[in-house]
C-alpha cells in the first residue's frame, strides 16, 4: 500500500529532472542542432572549432588556467602551514583576511584591481612614478599576467582551505618519527608533512584550474579590454544578437567534459588510500617553532592578503565614498552621494539591489527544499535506485555557470515552457547551480536526526508528512540557517549564468556593475560591489552565531 | 490487550536473510523477549512487528485482523502500537509534558483529557515533578522513563521495546528492569521486548525467545529455558555452561573417560547414538573425599587444573581422570580447592540438559 506522501516525493523529483537533467539533455541535443532545420548535424562543432579565434581562446583559457592554480599554491600553501603548523604570530588576522578575500566577489576584485594597477592613473602606478619620478609606472591590469594575477587573488582561499584540513590532521607523531630518526625542522617539513598533504594540494590544484576557467567575471572586465579572449568570454560573444545558441553549446561540450573528468580526479586523489591514513585522529599537534623566521612568514602572508584583500577593499571604500575616486584620499573627496544614487535615486540600480536579494532568497529557498526533499528521499529509501537522485542532486557542481546557463537557455526559451524573459529562468538557474551545496547541508543536517526520532512519532500515530512537519521540520530549522546562507551568499553574487539570463527588468547587482564596467564610472561600481560585501558579512556573522566558526568551510568540503 | 501471531515470517535484504520463517504468538497481556546476539534478526522482527518493514514472506495478525504481509502493510501510524527506541527518541524540541502529550493529540482527545492523562502517567513513572523540562536537562534514566510515559499513555494495543537499557550504565539499568516488569504488571499491555541481555529478558518476561541466525531457537519461560535447553547455541547463550558429548553403548552413555548408565537420564530408554547434554557450573559439585554415589548422583575423579576467586564464588577448571574434557565448576567461595588438588566430582544426570543433533 503506497503511502499519500508518495505524490509529493514524485513531483519534487520531477522537479529535480527539470532543473538538471532537462537543461543538460538540451544543450547537449542543441549542440548537434541545425539552427533553422533543426536536422541533426555536427556543422555546429564545425562553426565552434574551425576558427582560431575560437581555438586560440580556449588555448587561453587552458594556459590561463594552469598559471592561476600554480600561482595559488605558490600563495596558499604557505599561509596553510603556516598557520597550521608554526608558531607565526598574528595568525586572527591572516584567517581573518582569507575570509576576507573569500567575502569579495571576483568581479569586485578585478575593479579593485583596475583600480590599482590600471595603466598611468591606477594607485600603484601613481606611486611608483611619484617615488620614481618615472615617467610611467610599470603595472598594467590589462594584461593576461594581470588576469591571472587577479584571478589567483580570489580563488586561492580554495588552495589554503584544502591544504591547511590536511595538514592540520597530520599528528605531530609523525613528524616526531622523522625528528627522531635525526631529520631536522626543514627536512621534516619537506620530506613528511607537505607529501602527506600533497593529495589534497593536487586537489584543490584541479579545483583551481576548474575555476579559472570557468570564470566570467574577471575575464571579461580585464580581457576585453586587453583585447584578447577566454572560453567564457567567448561563449559570451556568441550569444550578443543574434544569439547562436547551437554554436555555444558545442563550444562549452569540451570545458563541460574537461570539468567532469578533473573532478572525477580530483574525487580520486582525495579518496586514495594515503590520505585516509591521515582522517585518523589527529593526535597531539605541536608546533614548529620558526625563531626570527616566523616573521618572515607573516610578512608573506600580510603581503598576499595585501594584494588580495587589504589593498582591494581599501581602494574599493575609498571610490566607494569619493567625488572622484582619482582625487585621491582628502575629505573634501568623501560623498554618500555613490551609495544614495546606487540605492535610491536611480532606477535601474535601485530594482536590481532589489532583484539581487529577492532572486537570491527565492533561489536559497528553492534549492533547500529540493535538497532537503531529495535527501529525505534518499536516506529513507522512499523510492528504488535512491543513490542515482544525490548523483543528480550533485551534478551541477561539475557544471560551469556559464555552460548551465547555456543549457537553462536552450531549455527554456521555446515551448512548452517559456521561462525566458522571466525572474523565474534567473531564480530556477541560481537555485540548481547552488543546489549541491543545499544537497550536501541538507543531507549532513538530516543525517545528525536519529531516525527513531522520527519513528517514534509515526508509531504514536502520526503519519509521515505530519511527523515531518511537528518533529524533523523543527530539528532541522538551525542546521537549515547555515546552509540558507551558504546558498544564498553565492546566490547574490553569481554572475556567470546571470548574464546569458537576465533580460530588462530582471538585471541584478552583478550584472548591472559589469553592464556599466564599460562606461568607467568606478565610483558607481565600487558602491554595488560594497552593498554586496556589507550584506555578505552580516550573513557570515550571523552564520558564525549560529552554525560555529567553520560553516563556511563546510561549502568546500563536498 | 491484543492478541499477535506471527506466521512463518521472513525478512530478506538483497541477498542477506535476516529472519528466517519466525512464528511466534503472542497472548493478550503476555510479555515475550526476543534474545539473540547483535544480527540475529530481533529487531528486524520488531521493526516488522510495528510496521516498518514489510516481511517477504509470512503474515503478522492482531485480533484477527491481518497487519503485515508482503506488499500490504498497514503503515506503523494506523496500528495503535507503541514503541520504545535503543535512543529513547524523546524529541529535544518538546517539553516532557509535550511529548507525552503528542500520542493523545494526534488521536485528538480534548486538551482536559490530555493534560489529566499526562499528568497520571507522569506519575506513574515518578516523573510528574519534571514536565516542564526539556530532554536535555534529564538524565538517562529520566528519559527513558518519558518514553515509557510517553508509550504507555495512549494505551496501546501492543508495547514494543527496542534494546531499551543499553544506553543507561548498569545499575540504572538493573533498576528499570524491575521498573518495566512494574509496569507491565500494572497495565498489562501486550510487549515485545528486544535485548541481547540475558538478565534483562529474564527479569521481565513471562517467555523468552531465543533468536540466533534470523531463527528463533527455543521459546520457553526463563527457567525452563535455563534448565532446559534445547540447542546448543541457547545453552551456551542463556548462562555459561559445560557441553559434554557422549556415546550411547548397550546400558551405558559414554563419555571421555567416564560413563554415567542410561537408566539414570530421564528418558535415558529413548537415548541412542552419539549424543550431547548440557550441564551448568553450578549443578556440579566438589569433595575432598568420594561422596556416597546414589540412584541420583554421579561421582567422577579429577583435578584442579584452574580456578579464580570473583568474590561471590569461585570459578574452577577441572579435569576428569584421563580426560581431555575441562569441566567448569562454580563453588561457594569457602570451598577452596588448591590447584593440581585431587578432587571428586559430584554430579546429577537429572540436570543434564539433551541438545538437539545439529
Amino acid at each position: 500500500m503506497r503511502e499519500r506522501s508518495y505524490v509529493v516525493w514524485l513531483l519534487l523529483i520531477a522537479l529535480l529532472l527539470l532543473l538538471v537533467i532537462n537543461p543538460l539533455a538540451r544543450l547537449l541535443w542543441a549542440s548537434f542542432q541545425h539552427p533553422e532545420t533543426g536536422a541533426f548535424t555536427l556543422e555546429n562543432y564545425v562553426a565552434a572549432y574551425g576558427r582560431w579565434r575560437h581555438v586560440e581562446a580556449l588555448v587561453n583559457s587552458l594556459v590561463i588556467g594552469v598559471a592561476v592554480a600554480l600561482l595559488c599554491t605558490v600563495f596558499g600553501v604557505p599561509m596553510a602551514w603556516a598557520v597550521s603548523r608554526t608558531d607565526m604570530p598574528a595568525k586572527g588576522l591572516v584567517w581573518a583576511a582569507v575570509l576576507g578575500t573569500f567575502i569579495m566577489p571576483n568581479y569586485l576584485g578585478a575593479v579593485a584591481w583596475i583600480l590599482m594597477a590600471g595603466p598611468n592613473a591606477g594607485w600603484l602606478n601613481r606611486i611608483y612614478t611619484t617615488l620614481t619620478a618615472a615617467e610611467a609606472g610599470p603595472f598594467n591590469v590589462y594584461s593576461k599576467a594581470g588576469l591571472v594575477l587577479v584571478i589567483a587573488c580570489y580563488s586561492f582561499p580554495y588552495m589554503f582551505v584544502f591544504t591547511r584540513s590536511a595538514l592540520d590532521l597530520i599528528s605531530s607523531e609523525m613528524e616526531d618519527a622523522a625528528s627522531t630518526l635525526g631529520a631536522g625542522a626543514l627536512r621534516t617539513t619537506l620530506r613528511v608533512t607537505l607529501p602527506l598533504a600533497l593529495p589534497a594540494i593536487l586537489g584543490a590544484f584541479i579545483v583551481e584550474f576548474l575555476e579559472a576557467i570557468a570564470l566570467f567575471g574577471t575575464p571579461a572586465l580585464i580581457a576585453l579590454p586587453a583585447r584578447f579572449q577566454v572560453m567564457t568570454t567567448m561563449l559570451w560573444q556568441m550569444f550578443e544578437f543574434p544569439p547562436r545558441v547551437q554554436v555555444a553549446a558545442a563550444y562549452a561540450m569540451p570545458l563541460l567534459l574537461v570539468t567532469v573528468f578533473l573532478f572525477w580526479l580530483q574525487y580520486r586523489i582525495m579518496a586514495r588510500k594515503g590520505y585516509v591514513a591521515l582522517t585518523g585522529k589527529g593526535g597531539d599537534r605541536r608546533l614548529v617553532r620558526l625563531g626570527p623566521w616566523r616573521w618572515v612568514l607573516l610578512g608573506y602572508c600580510l603581503l598576499v592578503t595585501s594584494l588580495s584583500f587589504f589593498m582591494p577593499i581599501l581602494v574599493v571604500l575609498q571610490a566607494a565614498f569619493a567625488r572622484a575616486w582619482g582625487r585621491g584620499f582628502s575629505w573634501d573627496n568623501v560623498t554618500t552621494r555613490n551609495l544614495r544614487f546606487v540605492l535610491l535615486e536611480q532606477t535601474a540600480t535601485r530594482a536590481a539591489t532589489l532583484n539581487t536579494f529577492v532572486y537570491a532568497a527565492a533561489a536559497s529557498v528553492i534549492a533547500l527544499v529540493l535538497a532537503l526533499a531529495i535527501a529525505y528521499i534518499v536516506a529513507r529509501r522512499l523510492v528504488p535506485l535512491g543513490r542515482t537522485l544525490t548523483y543528480v542532486a550533485m551534478a551541477p557542481f561539475v557544471i560551469p555557470g556559464i555552460v548551465l546557463a547555456i543549457g537553462f537557455y536552450a531549455a527554456y526559451t521555446a515551448r512548452p515552457l517559456v521561462l525566458y524573459g522571466t525572474a523565474w529562468i534567473l531564480i530556477l538557474a541560481f537555485a540548481t547551480r547552488f543546489l549541491p551545496i543545499a544537497y550536501t547541508n541538507s543531507d549532513a543536517a538530516l543525517r545528525s536526526i536519529n531516525p527513531e526520532l522520527e519513528d517514534a512519532a509515526r508509531i504514536l500515530g502520526a503519519g509521515r508528512l505530519l511527523s515531518l512537519r511537528r518533529i524533523v521540520a523543527p530539528l532541522l530549522r538551525r542546521g537549515l540557517a547555515g546552509a540558507f546562507i551558504l546558498v544564498f551568499i553565492p546566490a547574490t553574487r553569481e554572475l556567470s549564468s546571470a548574464i546569458f539570463l537576465y533580460t530588462t527588468g530582471t538585471q541584478v547587482l552583478s550584472v548591472l556593475l559589469f553592464d556599466k564596467s564599460d562606461e568607467g564610472n568606478f565610483e558607481v561600481l565600487s558602491s554595488m560591489g560594497l552593498i554586496l560585501v556589507v550584506v555578505t558579512v552580516a550573513l557570515v556573522l550571523v552564520g558564525f552565531r549560529m552554525v560555529g566558526r567553520d560553516f563556511l568551510l563546510r561549502r568546500t568540503a563536498t | 490487550m491484543s492478541r499477535l501471531v506471527l506466521s512463518s515470517i521472513s525478512r530478506r535484504f538483497g541477498g542477506v536473510t535476516a529472519v528466517d520463517r519466525v512464528s511466534l504468538t503472542l497472548q493478550a497481556g503476555e510479555f515475550v523477549s526476543l534474545l539473540g546476539p547483535s544480527g540475529c534478526g530481533k529487531t528486524t522482527t520488531l521493526r516488522m512487528v510495528a510496521g516498518f518493514l514489510d516481511p517477504s514472506e509470512g503474515t503478522i495478525e492482531m485480533d484477527g485482523r491481518r497487519l503485515s504481509s508482503p506488499g500490504a502493510t498497514v503503515p506503523p501510524e494506523k496500528r495503535n502500537m507503541s514503541m520504545i527506541f535503543q535512543s529513547y527518541a524523546i524529541w529535544p524540541n518538546m517539553t516532557v509534558a509535550q511529548n507525552v502529550a503528542f500520542g493523545l493529540e494526534v488521536r485528538r482527545l480534548p486538551r482536559d483529557e490530555i493534560r489529566i492523562k499526562v499528568r497520571r502517567i507522569l506519575d506513574v513513572v515518578q516523573m510528574g515533578h519534571l514536565e516542564g523540562r526539556y530532554p536535555q536537562e534529564l538524565s538517562g534514566g529520566q528519559q527513558q522513563r518519558v518514553a515509557l510515559a510517553r508509550a504507555i499513555v495512549v494505551q496501546p494495543t501492543v508495547l514494543l521495546l527496542d534494546e531499551p537499557l543499553s544506553n543507561l550504565d548498569a545499575n540504572l539499568r538493573e533498576e528499570m528492569r524491575y521498573e518495566i516488569r512494574r509496569l507491565h504488571d500494572e497495565f498489562h499491555i501486550t510487549t515485545i521486548y528486544v535485548t541481547h541481555d540475558q538478565a534483562e529478558a529474564m527479569v521481565t518476561s513471562d517467555r523468552i525467545a531465543v533468536m540466533n541466525q534470523g531463527r528463533i531457537e527455543q521459546v520457553d519461560a526463563p527457567r525452563a529455558l535455563y534448565a532446559r535447553p534445547r540447542t546448543r547455541f541457547v545453552a551456551g547463550f542463556i548462562g555459561r555452561t559445560n557441553l559434554l558429548g557422549g556415546l550411547v553403548r548397550g546400558d551405558d552413555v559414554v563419555f571421555d573417560h567416564f560413563t554415567i548408565g542410561r537408566e539414570r537420564f530421564p528418558d535415558g530408554a529413548a537415548l541412542q547414538g552419539p549424543v550431547s547434554f548440557s550441564l551448568r557450573p553450578q549443578a556440579i559439585h566438589l569433595h575432598r573425599q568420594s561422596p556416597a554415589a546414589s540412584a541420583h548422583v554421579c561421582v567422577i575423579p579429577g583435578v584442579v587444573a584452574q580456578r579464580a576467586y570473583l568474590g561471590e564464588h569461585w570459578d574452577y577448571t577441572v579435569r576428569p581422570a584421563g580426560s581431555a574434557l575441562a569441566l567448569r565448576v562454580t563453588a561457594r567461595p569457602h570451598e577452596v580447592f588448591d590447584l593440581e588438588e585431587k578432587v571428586w566430582l559430584e554430579l546429577d544426570p537429572r540436570q543434564m540438559a539433551l541438545l538437539e543433533p545439529e
